[in-house]
């Protein structure tokens, strides 16, 4: 059982396009029965979030390929990824790599 | 400004505790002082933000040294879209300048790309500004007698199953590059590509069947033949996923749109099939890089060695340099004659005046022998050219690997 989370999660790299071009977002996730992890972060992203191409963000249950995920400044490959269990007033930061430069 | 928003799922359960500890991240491997950031991919070492740029620096100081890609005094073009690689680019040789003793100038190209370049030509300026680098803009319509990237997307569309336009985007803006870094008197140009974009584009000459470009275009950079200025790319070993990671935590503001046209690019299919291979196998994306470094031509598939153009004198495979070609077929009303088929044709006619893009296109036009690297007698018309809707073919570049 989570307790209702305030979480900011923040879009970079021209992903915020797909989210009305807003950046910053502080979220609070509701009461559920099961912890709020990056997994179930994502599924509530998608949809109540994401404003256009789904595919472009995520694919299956993670992000596309070419899509950063930094947790807290840290790379989320370090903390378990999908599984990693949010806490309140973490950070959670998109970054798109899939342009050019 | 922060934005508030709140999720609307509701649930009724009773509370009961959780209380998970978080995992904890590993510490830094340098420092042994911060919190671990990310692992390097290569080593699987763990190291902060702050210990990780330094490696990302010195690693790219190693390349330049290692590869004597810039020697002391050189003054450098620095490539500068306004992007995160350019951006990266950019900021690392700046800091790396005094230890090389080399002199950077930034060089911007304008396609004429309305809605895109304007906005990352913006991104250029302030970061020129910013780092109180110079910078000289160079754009296609001076260049190149009033044909703007629009103009030509105008002009190719609907002569294939995918748009040209940025087939010629290749070529003219090497050539643009090539005039922005005399422009400004330096010895050498520099460009952000990283191993994501060799790898790429190696996948892309093994696809178009360009075996030549694949063998020449890879290492290090091209020594610059001839004329043509010597070009490297300190990054190129440098993953795209780092390059983004450094500019994050060095906080590099960049432009990240993507090209208007580049959805329609063949670039994008060996983009796609690079990241599904990177998700099933990591190295892949240095692997490909290293493998063609290592490739050798069969004696009987070794291009000639390049001459010079006819017309400006570039260096040049053909009589007419690929610059030259393309902007001839243009004129003419037909941009496909310098992409596999009729350029033969081109050679032996004078110049036509400027920008003629009221003239139609001529589907008649006659067909001519094929001279890319699948048709080797110059007689016949390798699959990809001749007359069909959607032909790709690519004729050779003529220094550096192209689009």
């Amino acid at each position: 059982m989570a307790a209702p989370l305030c979480v900011e999660v923040e879009f970079g790299g021209g992903a915020e396009l797909l989210f009305d071009g807003v950046k910053k977002h502080q979220v609070t996730l509701p009461e559920q029965e099961g912890p709020w992890d990056i997994r179930n972060l994502l599924v509530w992203i998608k949809k109540n979030l994401l404003k256009e191409r789904p595919e472009l963000f995520i694919q299956g249950e993670s992000v596309r390929p070419g899509i950063l995920v930094l947790i807290n400044d840290a790379d989320w490959e370090l903390l378990g990824e999908l599984d990693y269990q949010l806490q309140d007033q973490d950070s959670i930061l998109f970054i798109s790599t899939l342009h050019g430069g | 400004m922060p934005e508030s928003k709140v999720g609307t799922a509701q649930c009724e359960y009773p509370k009961q505790p959780t209380s998970l500890p978080p995992m904890p991240a590993p510490t830094c491997s340098s420092c042994h002082a911060a919190r671990a950031a990310l692992r390097r991919p290569r080593s699987g070492q763990a190291l902060c933000g702050s210990c990780f740029c330094t490696a990302f620096e010195a690693e790219v100081l190693h390349t330049v040294i290692a590869g004597c890609l810039l020697p002391p005094g050189a003054v450098v073009a620095v490539g500068a879209s306004g992007g995160k690689d350019s951006t990266v680019l950019a900021h690392v040789l700046r800091e790396l300048a005094p230890r090389l003793d080399i002199t950077l100038h930034l060089v911007a190209v304008d396609e004429g790309i309305g809605g895109y370049r304007d906005a990352a030509l913006e991104a250029v300026s302030s970061q020129a500004a910013r780092w109180e680098l110079p910078l000289t803009i160079v754009a296609y319509a001076d260049l190149f007698g009033g044909w703007t990237m629009d103009a030509v997307a105008r002009s190719t569309a609907g002569s294939g199953r995918s748009r040209s336009c940025c087939t010629f985007c290749g070529v003219l803006r090497r050539r643009a590059l090539e005039e922005g870094a005399r422009l400004v008197g330096a010895t050498h140009i520099v460009t952000g590509h990283n191993a994501d974009d060799m790898a790429e584009t190696v996948l892309m000459n093994f696809l178009r069947g360009d075996a030549g470009r694949l063998a020449r275009g890879g290492v290090l950079g091209s020594a610059g033949e001839g004329c043509a200025l010597p070009r490297c790319r300190p990054l190129q070993f440098a993953s795209q996923k780092e390059v983004v990671l450094y500019a994050h935590f060095r906080r590099l503001r960049y432009f990240s749109e993507e090209c208007v046209y580049a959805p329609e690019a063949f670039r994008g299919h060996a983009r796609d099939l690079l990241k599904r291979l990177e998700a099933a196998r990591p190295s892949a994306v240095l692997d490909l890089v290293h493998s063609a470094e290592r490739l050798a031509l069969a004696p009987a598939a070794r291009p000639p060695p390049p001459g010079t153009c006819t017309r400006c004198g570039a260096l040049a495979s053909h009589a007419l340099c690929q610059a030259c070609a393309l902007l001839d077929g243009l004129n003419r009303g037909l941009p496909r004659l310098a992409i596999g088929k009729g350029r033969r044709m081109l050679q032996a006619e004078p110049p036509l005046p400027g920008n003629s893009s009221q003239a139609t296109s001529d589907p008649a036009a006659p067909q001519g022998p094929c001279t890319c690297e699948q048709s080797r007698d110059g007689a016949t018309l390798c699959k990809e050219g001749g007359d069909r809707a959607g032909a790709t073919c690519v004729l050779q570049s003529d220094v550096s690997p192209s689009e």
